[in-house]
């Protein structure tokens, strides 16, 4: 359960932006494993290659760059605030970077699908 | 002042009652304990601590002092939240007709409401928060004018009551012990911006140090709580930028 004092949009912010970085560190080394297949065995990665045609890992995928693009926006908001002058709309802002991770994410599933 | 055969006579005519949960004693001993006390229309949360010390039971500890926003003595965890006490008033905060009122987060509990606030001083301290003097009494008064960028700078933040809200706030004063929380570093920025202290290199030392601004994970629950809507994250972030600068003017 999520304690009473953290329960305000930019700790939501705070949350988000923590889980998709944890998520991104446990799906990159596997990302990177998949890829070295290419060169160390080429049918493995066609058999993985044909796995990911299945509906369910492509569902899999918009979480996956849903994820990404949450992270990469939400660091862009992240440095925003840190580098430049102070803005008032940080809630806004946080919003913006969800929203836009949405937009590509939905954009790449439609894309995939 | 109400007398006491009023005040009485007042109680007894309420008729709706509210049942708030308040922390008593410390350590191992300590425990919710929930008391009766009057439901007003109009009452504030310390005005429902100090009920349930002079009309049940006077071994209650909690601080105030000015029961006016002013002084920073009576923050305290209500329903979950910090709060400063004086200010907020029941019906704001009353969830489900439950009041609970606990002692700040992240300090030693001394007994009861009252917490022990020398850790969160100490890190202004250690936080370079403290003014260094530049000049004697016999050079003329520094020129500041009210439009300068560094005079509006530390305005913002120098309406600071240390209640320390945002130091119970902050979850990462909860996870790492050695930071300075919010109100010792906004107080750090407001010195920064004075042109008349003689520290700014050894404050830019201290901020950026293992307990310093570095540590901010911009979560700003400092600025969710503040009681004076102070902004500790955008003090931190300018910290953050002086840092950094004064990183590269040390590497070349």
């Amino acid at each position: 359960m999520i304690r009473p004092h953290r329960t305000h949009p930019l700790w939501f912010a705070f949350l988000l932006h923590r889980l998709s970085g944890l998520g991104l560190a446990l799906f990159l080394p596997i990302h990177f494993y998949m890829l070295s297949l290419a060169i160390s065995a080429p049918a493995r990665l066609d058999g993985f290659l044909r796995f990911t045609d299945l509906t369910i890992v492509k569902m899999a995928e918009y979480g996956l760059v849903f994820l990404l693009a949450a992270h990469l926006f939400g660091g862009l908001r992240l440095m925003a605030l840190e580098f430049l002058p102070w803005s008032p709309h940080q809630k806004t802002m946080a919003a913006l970077a969800v929203a836009l991770a949405f937009l590509v994410s939905t954009l790449f599933f439609l894309k995939a699908i | 002042m109400v007398s006491g055969l009023k005040w009485s006579n007042q109680v007894a005519n309420e008729t709706q009652i509210m049942t708030v949960s308040i922390w008593r004693e410390s350590g191992d001993d300590g425990r919710f304990e929930e008391y009766e006390v009057p439901a007003r229309e109009n009452q504030t949360v310390l005005d429902v601590v100090a009920y349930v010390q002079q009309h049940i039971d006077p071994t209650l500890s909690y601080r105030f002092a000015c029961r006016v926003g002013m002084c920073g003595s009576c923050a305290m965890m209500v329903n979950g939240s910090p709060r400063w006490t004086c200010r907020t008033h029941v019906s704001k905060v009353v969830a489900d007709d439950q009041l609970e009122v606990a002692p700040l987060r992240n300090l030693p509990v001394i007994k009861d409401l009252a917490t022990d606030m020398d850790p969160f001083f100490e890190k202004w301290v250690a936080a370079e928060a403290v003014f260094h003097p530049s000049k004697t009494r016999h050079d003329p008064m520094a020129a500041i004018t009210p439009d300068d960028p560094m005079r509006i700078a530390a305005s913002e933040a120098i309406e600071c009551i240390n209640c320390a809200v945002c130091y119970a706030a902050c979850d990462v004063v909860e996870s790492n012990p050695d930071y300075f929380g919010p109100a010792a570093l906004n107080r750090s920025w407001s010195l920064l911006n004075d042109i008349r202290d003689a520290g700014q290199d050894v404050r830019l030392a201290a901020v950026g140090s293992n307990g310093g601004c570095h540590n901010c994970h911009s979560q700003q629950g400092c600025v969710q709580y503040c009681p004076n809507e102070l902004n500790p994250t955008l003090s931190i972030a300018g910290l953050k930028r002086e840092t950094t600068k004064a990183l590269f003017r040390r590497s070349r």
